[in-house]
């Protein structure tokens, strides 16, 4: 999509608290992150038009969407011919027409013949996997089929945009890693805005981060950038997961540094391609020998800080290759293996609460 | 159910108290005399009724005014009463061939139809056949109900058909579409022309001789004050019945 | 054997429950006790009761569509915006539903009537309501409306505005949005508002005896019919009323029907 036009917006939302300015690149993909209330919602759905600022602009390419002065007053195009399509939730397909309406639902829109409608749906439907679903109603879809369609049905509309509003926070755990590996497909080349509770999906799917707080922009940047020295609060919430990136192996992944951190992989991964580890701190545990028994992931290490969190700690240990690792351990604990800065340690991470994605 | 009942028991107890009668010599204690009668009597027999009370110490009169066929109807399905007074004598017989009478019927007034108009009489009505003209929205009662029942006999006799824009099923509704303007003209009974005052003018016509409506009065077999009952329809046939009557546009009947 | 789910109720909601529903089933048996059924095809089938019962499902389906013109508008508007005065403006426009019939006849009278507000200007171009079947339509349509209204407005406000934002963005024009896909969403709702407000039409007797008159083949529905059959022939009027009643009986099917749907 060579065409995909870059978004400025700036707008004020008196009785919501909002006050913000978010500027995308062409075929750049933001992910929007913050606790609730922050006003993610409320910026979605002002770029899609379904909500008027109280004043504000925003431009999509050459085009103005609105452009509203302190009154209110102003150009302001409705939600219809913006060429903007929304990802929600939950699928929301019309209940009432088949996969194949729905998704040629936009092209119909659009003035576009019922044939060639239904020829452009059915090609959306093969590019995610859904071509099999056509006849059906949605009352007889999964969640993560459902979505699927939903993504086709707004790809369909060939939107200049594309928002999603937490498009998998819905669906079955199992369902949320296929529906992503589509997403990043889809997503590459296009602008578009990601509202997100997982930090996977910023990862995974946007080139950048906004951070959202309390109405307006906390932080924003690179994402891995963010994710590695995150400066708002919530930037570090989301932050306190270990990730360890490199290349699938038959159950894990191998770091640059050549060390395998072994999981429970994810169908979608392919042994030899990249990939990313997931685990909490909790599932990190800190000794200053090798422990007895077979533990599958050992993993040399350095402390490297000590940062206080409540009745816990977090400790930020170094390992082979510049991987970085952090563990919560108890202060009784730290206190008795006598943990400070530069301490020898052997970190150990179950490979039941390890999970691996294709990257 | 029971509560509800009692509830109307008290209700009319109440009612009965309303007349303060001390009684007075032995055997005339107090009477409640019920008198069913038409609703075209409503306002004549309302005040022959206050009248009697007042001249018939202890004696208290109630009244239940509707449309004839509605209280025989009651009357068969056994409501208490001592008098009925009909406004056709087709009502009356149906409840004389059910032996609900005692003795015979009497008829104690008549009752004819007038057009009636808008005040002023802006279409220049001057008789029955200017009824049937093309330009009258022409209102009259169904021929199933007495009024409407008069019209057509006056229409037989007279060989003038008319062609209404409504047929209703009570006169005040002719009366009602009369006085709104919905209708140029109406047929009603002499007594509801002069029961809407001035809201309507009245024209007499010769053809309503026609189709006279006699209203019969009796008293009930069922009543348990057989002897007031008569004299109150005495009172009714008598001089101060005829007045009132009169009053209000009834003719005697022969 | 069909499996049945614990009810939970307490098992002296029975008996008022029981008695509720004789109380509103023994009349219906009462009337079907006084039919003289030897007579029963006869009675109803007279030219008299013929053109009432013509009359009444001609007119009440004039109304229906009627209603579902003015309705269906209505309902979406308070559905789905807000503006000042919008709560008054309901319960205004929801009078008719618990007005007297014969309340809304005279208001109509005062209308549509030779000398009423809009009447007036009628009469002057050759236009008279009063006395014609159109009257008869404007009350029937007038008492019905608010039910269609009332029960459309409840399903959009229940389905929610979230599709017609997808279809939106998906490039629907508004009106796409209503034809496409707001209205087949509450197609059932529109159904049971509908038959609703035909029930309430076919009933009608208040407003029409007050504003249309009656005179048969041209206002005299059905209603007025047995009104008016009540004063010679009651035996007329109770085989008359049980048409009445079979009709209303099949509409509540109908809406049951449509509801299950949903």
């Amino acid at each position: 999509m060579t065409d995909a036009p870059a978004l400025t917006c700036e707008i004020a939302l008196g009785d919501r608290g909002v006050e913000l300015r978010i500027e995308i690149e062409a075929g750049e993909t933001v992910a929007v992150l913050g606790p609730n209330g922050a006003g993610k919602s409320t910026l979605l759905s002002t770029i899609a038009g379904t909500l008027r600022p109280d004043r504000g602009s925003a431009r999509l390419g050459t085009e103005t969407l609105f452009d509203l002065d302190t009154g209110g007053r102003g150009s302001w195009s409705q939600p219809h011919a913006r060429g903007i399509a929304l990802l929600a939730q939950d699928a929301l397909l019309f209940p009432h027409l088949t996969v194949t309406e729905n998704v040629a639902f936009g092209p119909r829109s659009r003035g576009v013949p019922r044939r060639a409608a239904r020829e452009a749906a059915l090609r959306w439907l093969d590019e995610v996997g859904a071509r099999e679903y056509a006849g059906r109603k949605p009352a007889q879809l999964s969640g993560g089929q459902a979505q699927r369609i939903s993504v086709a049905r707004a790809l369909a509309a060939e939107p200049r945009l594309l928002l999603l509003d937490e498009p998998m926070a819905a669906l079955d755990v199992t369902m949320v890693p296929p529906v992503r590996q589509m997403l990043r497909r889809v997503l590459a080349d296009r602008t578009s805005i990601i509202v997100t509770h997982d930090v996977l999906d910023a990862l995974l799917l946007a080139d950048r981060v906004v951070v959202l707080e309390d109405g307006g922009v906390a932080e924003e940047g690179p994402t891995a950038e963010v994710l590695a020295q995150p400066r708002s609060a919530f930037g570090a919430s989301i932050a306190d997961v270990n990730l360890w990136t490199g290349t699938a192996t038959a159950d894990g992944v191998r770091s640059a540094g050549g060390v395998e951190m072994h999981g429970v992989a994810h169908a979608a991964v392919v042994p030899g391609h990249p990939a990313i580890a997931a685990f909490a701190p909790r599932a990190v545990a800190l000794y200053l020998e090798a422990p007895v028994g077979s533990p599958r992931n050992v993993i040399p290490a350095r402390v490297r800080e000590l940062e206080p969190r409540g009745a816990t700690v977090r400790v930020h240990v170094a390992g082979p290759g510049g991987a970085e690792l952090s563990a919560e351990v108890t202060a009784a604990a730290l206190a008795e293996l006598g943990l400070v800065p530069g301490t020898e340690v052997v970190a150990v991470v179950k490979a039941t609460e390890v999970t691996t994605y294709p990257a | 159910m029971a509560a509800v009942l009692a509830l109307i028991g008290g209700l009319n107890a109440c009612g009965g108290d309303g007349d303060d009668g001390d009684s007075t010599a032995a055997g005339s204690e107090e009477v409640t005399l019920t008198v069913f009668a038409a609703a075209s009597l409503t306002s004549t027999f309302t005040e022959l009724g206050e009248r009697f009370e007042s001249e018939n110490e202890g004696v208290s009169v109630e009244f239940n005014f509707a449309g004839s066929s509605d209280l025989v109807a009651q009357i068969q399905n056994g409501s208490p009463a001592d008098v009925f007074a009909s406004a056709d004598e087709k009502n009356m017989q149906k409840a004389t061939d059910d032996d609900l009478v005692e003795g015979e019927p009497t008829l104690f007034a008549a009752n004819t139809l007038q057009i009636v108009t808008a005040p002023g009489n802006p279409k220049g009505i001057e008789g029955f056949e200017d009824l049937a003209a093309e330009d009258i929205t022409l209102v009259i009662c169904a021929p199933e109900v007495p009024c409407g029942a008069a019209t057509k006999e006056v229409e037989e006799s007279s060989g003038i058909t008319l062609s209404p824009a409504s047929e209703e099923s009570a006169v005040t509704d002719v009366l009602a579409k009369v006085t709104s303007g919905e209708a140029d003209a109406g047929l009603v009974y002499v007594t509801d022309a002069v029961g809407a005052g001035d809201a309507v003018e009245s024209i007499s016509f010769p053809e309503a001789a026609d189709a006279v409506n006699d209203y019969p009065i009796a008293v009930l077999a069922g009543s348990e004050h057989g002897d007031m009952a008569q004299r109150f329809v005495d009172f009714v046939l008598g001089p101060t019945g005829r007045e009132v009557l009169g009053e209000a546009g009834f003719v005697q009947s022969e | 054997m069909r499996s049945s789910q614990y009810s939970g109720l307490p098992a002296w909601v029975y008996v008022p429950a029981a008695a509720g529903a004789a109380f509103v089933l023994l009349p219906l048996l009462a009337l079907m006790a006084r039919v003289d059924w030897s007579q029963f095809i006869s009675l109803i089938t007279s030219e008299s009761s013929v053109a009432a019962l013509r009359l009444s499902l001609v007119t009440a389906s004039i109304s229906t569509v009627a209603c579902v013109v003015l309705g269906v508008p209505m309902a979406v508007v308070l559905a789905r915006t807000r503006f000042a005065g919008q709560s008054v403006l309901r319960s205004l426009v929801l009078l008719p539903m618990v007005l007297p019939p014969v309340v809304g006849g005279i208001a109509l009278l005062y209308t549509f009537g030779r000398r009423g507000l809009l009447g007036e200007h009628l009469e002057v171009v050759g236009l008279q309501i009063a006395f014609s079947t159109v009257a008869v339509v404007i009350a029937q349509t007038f008492v019905s409306l608010p039910f269609l209204v009332v029960s459309l407005e409840g399903t959009l406000r229940t389905a929610g505005r979230r599709y017609d934002i997808v279809a939106a963005t998906l490039g629907a024009k508004p009106t796409t949005v209503l034809r496409r896909v707001t209205l087949p969403l509450v197609l059932p709702g529109l159904a049971s508002g509908a038959i609703l407000a035909f029930a309430r039409a076919l009933g009608e007797f208040g407003a029409t005896i007050t504003f249309a008159g009656s005179l048969q083949g041209v206002t005299r529905t059905l209603p007025l019919e047995i009104y008016l059959q009540r004063e010679v022939d009651p035996d007329a009027a109770v085989a008359l009323s049980l048409v009445l009643v079979v009709v209303a009986v099949l509409v509540i099917g109908l809406v049951r029907g449509s509801r299950g749907q949903m």
